[in-house]
Parts: C-alpha cells; sequence; structure tokens
C-alpha cells in the first residue's frame, strides 16, 4: 500500500502525516451497489390497480355494532377500541424492551452486591408466576361469561382476575421487603436498580390493572358491563394478558437466566447477614 | 358515576373561551396546536437570536457560558418538540380526518387530551425560566453530565421531566392517527387511494407509538438517577453513560423522521396540484416512505461514530445510513418527475414545496458525507453538522411546514393570503436560510466545535458568523411578513371559495371554512386524486363542481365536547411539575406528584363514563 508520509525522521515520527491511500472507500462503494441492486430484485412488488372495477368491491367498508347499539362503519370490521389497545401493547413492548435490555447490559456489571443469586428465591416467584398466570385464566373465563351474558358467573371471575392480581402484588410487596433487609435496594448497585425499577414498574402496571378490573367488576354488579359492551372487558384483557406475558419475560430474564450470578470478577463479594 | 359527571354540566356550546377548553373537534384542537407551535417558534427564535449575537464576533462576552449553554439546549428542544412535532399535529389534527373522509378522528377526547398535555408539558419545560434553573446539557442531555452531582440545581429535572409529559401527548397523538387512518376511511378509500399525505401520517405515527417509550424508559431512568440515588448512568457503581446514549439515539433517529415525514406528505399534496399532474410514482413514494421508516430503527448509531464503538460497530452503521438515503433520493426523483412537463404554478405553496425539495437535497448531500465514519470523525461535534442539522430541518421541516400553512390556509380560514407577500417571504426566508447556514458548513470544516459559546479571534471564523448572524436577521424579516400576511388575510384576504387550487383531494370538496360535521355525506371514493375524478367527469359533461351544500348540523351526530380531557392533563403535568417543588420542605414534591395522580385518575374515571357524544343534539348547534 503507497503511504502519503511526509519528512519522517530517522524514527518515524514527525513530519505531516496524512491519512494513506485507502482501495477501502472504493470497495465499500461498489458493495452498496450491489446491496442496492440486490434488493430492488428480491423484493415483489406488486400493488392493487385503483382503475380494476372488480377490485373496488374489496374496498368497501365492514359494519359492526358498537357498544352503544348503532351501527358503524369500519374499515377493518374491527373496533377502534380494540385497535387502540393493540397500539398501546405495541409501544409497551417497546418500553418493557427498553428496560430488559437495560438489565440485560447491566448484567454482570455489579460492583457491589447482593447479587442476584445472594437474593434471588425461584422457588417463592415460582408460586407467584403461578398466580399471576392464573389469573389469566380467570381473565379468560370471566370474559367468556360475560359475553354469554352469565353476569353472577363473569362477575365471580373478574373478581378472581383482581384477588389474585392482588396476591401477586403481595408476594412483589414481600420480596421488595426482603431484598431490602438483606441489602438490596436501587441505590445499592446496578442489579438493584435495574431490578426494582423493571419488576417496580411491571408492578405498577399489574396495579393500574386491578383498579381498572374492580372498576368493571362493579359495572359488572351495576349492570354497566353487559354482553353488547363486553368489548370493554375484553379490552381490559387484552391488558391484562400482556401484562402476564411481561412478566414470564422478565422472570425467565431474571430468575431462570441470571438468578445464578454471583459477584463478577473484580467485585466486591457480598457477604450475608 | 353520575354524580362525578354531573356535578359541572357537559359543555354544549361552541362560542367563548369554555368552548375551546372542552374543544373536541378536530379542526379547532388543530388551530390550537398550530398557534401552539408558532409561539414556540418565536421563543426558539429568540433563542437562536441570543447565540447568533453572541457569536457574531470572537472572545464575545454578550451572555455567560452558562447562559449560552441554556441557549443552545432550549433552542434545540424547542424547536424538534414545541415546534415541529406540533406542527405536524397541526396537520395530521386538521387534515387527516377531511382528506380520508371522515367526521372527527377515532378517539376525539384523546385527541384532546393531546393537545392540552402538549400545551402544559410545553409550559412546564420553560417554567425553568422563571425560577433561574434552565435545562443546559444539550437538547440530548448525555449522561454522565446530566447526573445530580455534575448537573446540580434543576434544570435538568424540568428538561427530563417536561419531556416525558411532552412525550405522553405524542403517544395520545400517535395511537389516535393509527386508528383512525385504519379503521375510519370512507368507502372506497382502499390503502392504496390514499393520498400521500394520509400516508406519511399514518408511518409517522406508527414510528411515534414505537420510539417514544424508548425515551420514556431512558427519562425514567435519569430521573430515578437523579431523584431517587439510582444507578443507571453512575459510573461509581459500574454505570455506563453510553448506554444513556444508545436508548437516547434508538428514539432520536427515528424522531428525526418522524420531523420529516409528516412534510414530505405535505408536500407530495402540493407538487402535483401545482404541476397540474398526479403524483408520479406514487406506490414507490408510499413504499419508500414505509422503508425509510423501518430502516430508521437500525442507523441509530451513526450519532455515536466517535463514541468508540469499535470498527465493525462503525461499519454496519456507515453501511446501514447510506442505505437509508436510497429510499429518500428516490422521492425526490419522483417529485422532480411529477413537476417535470408538468403545468407548473409557482404559487407560494409551490415554491415553499419546491425551495423544500433543494435544500433537503443539500441538507441530505451532508447527511451522506456523516454517514461515512471516517468523515465523520472530523466532522462530528462541529458546525457542519449543525448545517446538516438546519438544512433538513429548517430547509426541509420548516419550509414544508409553511408549505402546508400558505396551500391550507384558504381551506382553514376561508380567506386568501395575499400572494405577494408570500412570495416575498419566501424569497426573503431561502435567502436567510442559505445565508445562515450555509456558512455553517465551512466553518466546521475550518474546525469550528458545537456548543462553544465564543472562540478566540485568529481561527478565522469571524466571517462565517458573521455571514450566519445577518442571515439570522433576513429570517426574521420574512417572518414578521408572514405573521403580517397571516393575520392581515383572515381580516381582509379576498373570499378563497372552497377549491382555488382545484386541488385532488377530498378536503377541498367542502366548503372554506368547513363544516363542524366535515361532510354531508360520506364521499365515496372511486380512485387516487378522489376529487380530480368527481372534477374531471363533472367537466366532461360541461358542469363545474361546487361545494357539498351544507346541512343542519344538529342533524349530523357528532361527538360532544367535554371538559374531563383537560382535567386529566391537568394531573398529568402536575405528576411531573410536582417533583419540581421542594419549596419549604424537601419531600413536599412526592405529596403533590400523587395529588396529581389523583386528579388524573379522577379525570381518567369521569372521562370513562361519560358517552363520546350526548344523546340530545344541543351541541351540534354551531354559530
Amino acid at each position: 500500500m503507497p503511504t502519503n508520509t511526509h519528512g519522517d525522521d530517522e524514527h518515524g515520527h514527525g513530519g505531516i502525516h496524512l491519512p494513506d491511500m485507502s482501495y477501502y472507500p472504493i470497495i465499500l462503494a461498489a458493495g452498496l451497489t450491489i446491496i442496492g441492486a440486490g434488493l430492488m430484485t428480491i423484493v415483489p412488488i406488486r400493488f392493487p390497480n385503483g382503475k380494476r372495477p372488480e377490485l373496488a368491491a374489496a374496498t368497501g367498508t365492514y359494519e359492526i355494532k358498537s357498544e352503544h347499539g348503532e351501527v358503524i362503519n369500519t374499515s377493518t370490521g374491527l373496533s377502534n377500541k380494540k385497535l387502540l389497545m393493540w397500539s398501546f401493547l405495541g409501544s409497551d413492548v417497546m418500553f418493557f424492551g427498553s428496560f430488559i435490555a437495560t438489565y440485560l447490559v447491566y448484567r454482570n456489571r455489579s460492583l457491589v452486591g447482593p447479587y442476584p443469586a445472594d437474593v434471588l428465591e425461584i422457588p417463592i416467584t415460582s408460586v407467584s408466576t403461578f398466580v399471576l398466570l392464573m389469573s389469566s385464566l380467570a381473565m379468560v373465563l370471566a370474559l367468556s361469561y360475560i359475553q354469554q351474558g352469565r353476569q353472577k358467573m363473569g362477575t365471580f371471575w373478574i373478581f378472581s382476575v383482581v384477588v389474585l392480581g392482588a396476591i401477586f402484588l403481595l408476594f412483589q410487596v414481600y420480596e421488595f421487603n426482603h431484598f431490602g433487609q438483606l441489602g438490596l435496594t436501587p441505590r445499592t448497585n446496578l442489579f438493584g436498580t435495574t431490578f426494582f425499577i423493571l419488576t417496580g414498574l411491571h408492578g405498577a402496571h399489574v396495579t393500574l390493572g386491578v383498579i381498572w378490573l374492580i372498576f368493571l367488576g362493579f359495572g359488572s354488579i351495576k349492570g354497566s358491563l353487559r354482553a353488547d359492551n363486553a368489548i370493554d372487558l375484553e379490552i381490559a384483557g387484552l391488558y391484562w394478558h400482556f401484562v402476564d406475558i411481561v412478566w414470564i419475560v422478565i422472570f425467565t430474564v431474571i430468575y431462570l437466566i441470571s438468578a445464578r450470578d454471583v459477584a463478577p470478577p473484580g467485585s466486591v463479594p457480598f457477604v450475608g447477614h | 358515576m353520575v354524580s362525578i359527571t354531573g356535578v359541572i354540566p357537559r359543555p354544549t356550546g361552541y362560542t367563548g373561551l369554555w368552548s375551546w377548553l372542552t374543544t373536541v373537534d378536530h379542526k379547532r384542537i388543530g388551530a390550537l396546536y398550530g398557534f401552539s407551535a408558532f409561539f414556540f417558534f418565536v421563543i426558539g427564535g429568540i433563542e437562536a437570536g441570543i447565540m447568533r449575537l453572541q457569536l457574531v464576533t470572537s472572545d464575545s462576552s454578550l451572555v455567560s457560558a452558562d447562559w449560552f449553554n441554556a441557549m443552545f439546549t432550549m433552542h434545540g428542544t424547542t424547536m424538534i418538540f414545541m415546534v415541529i412535532m406540533p406542527f405536524g399535529a397541526t396537520f395530521f389534527n386538521f387534515l387527516v380526518p377531511l382528506m380520508i373522509g371522515a367526521r372527527d378522528v377515532a378517539f376525539p377526547r384523546l385527541n384532546a387530551f393531546s393537545y392540552w398535555t402538549f400545551l402544559f408539558g410545553a409550559l412546564l419545560m420553560h417554567a425553568g425560566f422563571l425560577i433561574g434553573q434552565v435545562p443546559d446539557a444539550g437538547w440530548f442531555s448525555y449522561a454522565n453530565l446530566t447526573a445530580a452531582p455534575f448537573s446540580e440545581g434543576k434544570g435538568l429535572d424540568f428538561w427530563a421531566l417536561s419531556l416525558q409529559v411532552l412525550g405522553i401527548a405524542s403517544l395520545a397523538a400517535g395511537f389516535n392517527f393509527v386508528v383512525t387512518i385504519i379503521n375510519m376511511r370512507a368507502p372506497g378509500m382502499s390503502m392504496m387511494r390514499m393520498p400521500v399525505f394520509i400516508w406519511m401520517t399514518l408511518v409517522t405515527s406508527i414510528l411515534l407509538v414505537l420510539a417514544f417509550p424508548i425515551i420514556t424508559v431512558a427519562l425514567i431512568e435519569l430521573t430515578a438517577d437523579r431523584q431517587f440515588g439510582a444507578n443507571f448512568f453512575n459510573t461509581a457503581a459500574g454505570g455506563d453513560p453510553i448506554l444513556w446514549q444508545h436508548l437516547f439515539w434508538l428514539f432520536g433517529h427515528p424522531e428525526v423522521y418522524i420531523l420529516i415525514l409528516p412534510a414530505m406528505g405535505v408536500v407530495s399534496e402540493i407538487i402535483p396540484t401545482f404541476s397540474r399532474k398526479p403524483l408520479f410514482g406514487y406506490p414507490v413514494i408510499v413504499f419508500s416512505g414505509i422503508v425509510i421508516a423501518i430502516m430508521s430503527w437500525a442507523v441509530w448509531s451513526h450519532h455515536m461514530f466517535t463514541v468508540g464503538l469499535g470498527a465493525i460497530a462503525n461499519s454496519v452503521f456507515t453501511i446501514t445510513t447510506m442505505l437509508i438515503a436510497v429510499p429518500t433520493g428516490v422521492k425526490i426523483f419522483n417529485w422532480i418527475a411529477t413537476m417535470w412537463n408538468g403545468s407548473i404554478d409557482l404559487k407560494t405553496p409551490m415554491l415553499m414545496a419546491i425551495g423544500f425539495v433543494a435544500l433537503f437535497i443539500v441538507g441530505g448531500l451532508s447527511g451522506v458525507s456523516h454517514a461515512v465514519s471516517p468523515s465523520d470523525f472530523q466532522q462530528q461535534d462541529t458546525y457542519y453538522i449543525v448545517a446538516h442539522i438546519h438544512y433538513v430541518l429548517f430547509g426541509g421541516a420548516i419550509f414544508g411546514i409553511f408549505a402546508g400553512i400558505y396551500y391550507w390556509y384558504p381551506k382553514i380560514t376561508g380567506k386568501m393570503y395575499n400572494e405577494m407577500l408570500g412570495k416575498v417571504h419566501f424569497w426573503l426566508m431561502f435567502v436567510g436560510m442559505n445565508l445562515t447556514f450555509f456558512p455553517m458548513h465551512y466553518a466546521g470544516l475550518n474546525g469550528m466545535p458545537r456548543r462553544i459559546y465564543t472562540y478566540a479571534e485568529g481561527f478565522g471564523w469571524e466571517g462565517m458568523n458573521l455571514l450566519a448572524t445577518i442571515g439570522y436577521f433576513v429570517i426574521v424579516i420574512s417572518l414578521l411578513i408572514f405573521i403580517h400576511n397571516f393575520f392581515r388575510s383572515i381580516k381582509k384576504g379576498a373570499e378563497a371559495g372552497h377549491d382555488p387550487w382545484d386541488a385532488p383531494t377530498l378536503e377541498w370538496s367542502i366548503s372554506s371554512p368547513p363544516p363542524v360535521y366535515n361532510f354531508a355525506e360520506v364521499p365515496v371514493v372511486r380512485g387516487q386524486d378522489a376529487y380530480w375524478i368527481t372534477k374531471r367527469e363533472a367537466a366532461a359533461r360541461g358542469e363545474t363542481v361546487p361545494a357539498e351544500p351544507h346541512v343542519d348540523p344538529s342533524t349530523i351526530h357528532m361527538p360532544s365536547p367535554s371538559y374531563w380531557p383537560l382535567i386529566t392533563s391537568f394531573g398529568v403535568v402536575w405528576i411531573a411539575g410536582g417533583l419540581l417543588i421542594d419549596v419549604g420542605w424537601d419531600y413536599i414534591r412526592f405529596p403533590i406528584s400523587f395529588v396529581g395522580g389523583l386528579i388524573t385518575i379522577i379525570g381518567v374515571i369521569g372521562w370513562s363514563n361519560e358517552p363520546a357524544a350526548e344523546e340530545h343534539h344541543e351541541a351540534a348547534e354551531q354559530h
């Protein structure tokens, strides 16, 4: 490779050092051109022709019944509320994903203890996970009964979700307290910070869901939640199942994957009480 | 729960201040966004002016270094989050239902909530000025400069908490437009018959919904560190400041496409109208917009080339960043091809749109030079980057916004603006913008760093800075002409009629300004450029198409006004703002924030228990 170094003294230092000439820029440019050309050939683009009359019938709207009993036109046959909840859940995926990513980035990087192996107890958390999973089952049952118009059973199962969710939260409160006594707080180290904020925000989501379901449960008793507006329960169900799925990911990442993490090399070992 | 909603009766009127505070009409909300955005544009412009006055000479001491830091921080934050984004929201709000043939958005009260949350968040962001605690760590507030020991005072807390509130507003708006566009199109309007502006709104809204949670997380982590002693970016505990950069730019890069795609949508509507030709390559422009949005997730570390990620990471992001220039270039070629052999009518909207294309090309060219990480090593944190940013955001987004303001001015106000003044505004702003920002390419490559409050003489930067400051004042004059034109034409402009431009999209088929219910009869769409189809067929029969005649508004069931969005927004801003208060007692902020939470919950409960529209139609009487 030719060089561009001028005025070197006998040690190769000094003088004016210009960047060396290089083949890489043109190689990069050629590669980019080939990538672009390749992309243009592998993606089949077919768009419907707006002029074709047989397609015009396919672009009509779908009528659905709103919860007020009126017929409304939609482009998809889905209710606006349901689409809204799905959009919100998509954004919540990014939310929890970012916190889970932060937890994973900081895994095994705490400088002082307690470390995960010193505090995490898989058996107890397995029980609370089971409780939360059962609450999703209760949710499905609640929705099914309300949709069938069976108010009493529906109300019972809605409040079952509330109770099971509350039990999960009690487990979380116990765990947070217990870890605090063992010496782990959000301020202690990276594990404490990421653990408490991630599971704490998940717990906040569960709490909001429990409050929402309490309102829906009373609505079912008073008759404001019925079969014809069961969609209001359905979207709460979507939210609840999402919160459950997030917990499954959190449980897997924190408890199953990193529960045996001990003091990483170079950090201070943890001496328990 | 009826007792809650019955304490204050539900608003029914359409006149007076209370009607504006409780409106759920997308057209009014659009107007509120527009005026607010322009107000903050002036504030951001003053902040820019202070910087330009400071930098016009070397060794200047017009403002202190600390105030200069606050100026560049607030200028960037304001212009991005409180000017360009709400201007985008102005157009989304006003136009989306009209262009898709709907009567309002999917969730009118959520729409109002977005606006009030935005306004309260923006006011909270500026409230720091009242106590001299202004954010001063740059609009991207890198860790760990932002850690409590290194940024004492409340400036950064104002920044983090206010941006959190603004984020909630953007998310709410994003959800609303995603659902509206997907689910509320008029019969016959398939996705591939939607105006390109609607496509860009949909793509932007999806980006908003997916990108804002990431900055929400970053801001929660920063707030946790500053307020509660957490360790996310605490290097003493092993925290990594680069994590902030990754999170911020994973949000930040899609954010810049959120800033530019609406303007591209506006320009895609204007160029065909004033070329009297359909948009060239409609499917490809739509596809390019989608591809830009998808690829925007793959380029974020080009903001971090000089951080030390290593050669492999830098190479990957160089390649992805160069590739994302391709769909953008495709759009530019399609706009040019639209104009080719067209019958060009150089009215102000068209001048602004062509200005957008030209200036965005310049910004794109400097952008491509940044994409190559070795050359970016020289350019990073210099004025060369400032030049790029402003060519794409001023030359691009702002010119596109003004193009849209002039284009839809007759539809929104019913009056025509003064064309000569419009052209004077354009030419002065075009000249001023280039005078301000083109020299920055040279200053940057000659070594002038960003974010310096002054520079010693002998670097040779004085000339470029003088040109830039002169350009600033040319821009100011152009904007004064715009303001004069805007308000004078509302009073004294000629009646615009329903379709002054002979335009192709549905909003031009109804009166100017539109009636509160938008369309008396929901239109049936038979192709792209639906209104051109209607008019051409009528012309073939020798007829012209008048504006859709008005009907009695009380016969059309519209969403009713509501005060719950305002109350809920108020609660939200106190959750955030409460954490900034420590008067009297350090921990007072928690009870105040908690009360904000209670107000929010009460707002949500009242909102949920209130039907979207009241049964009797006295609400629909309009004056």
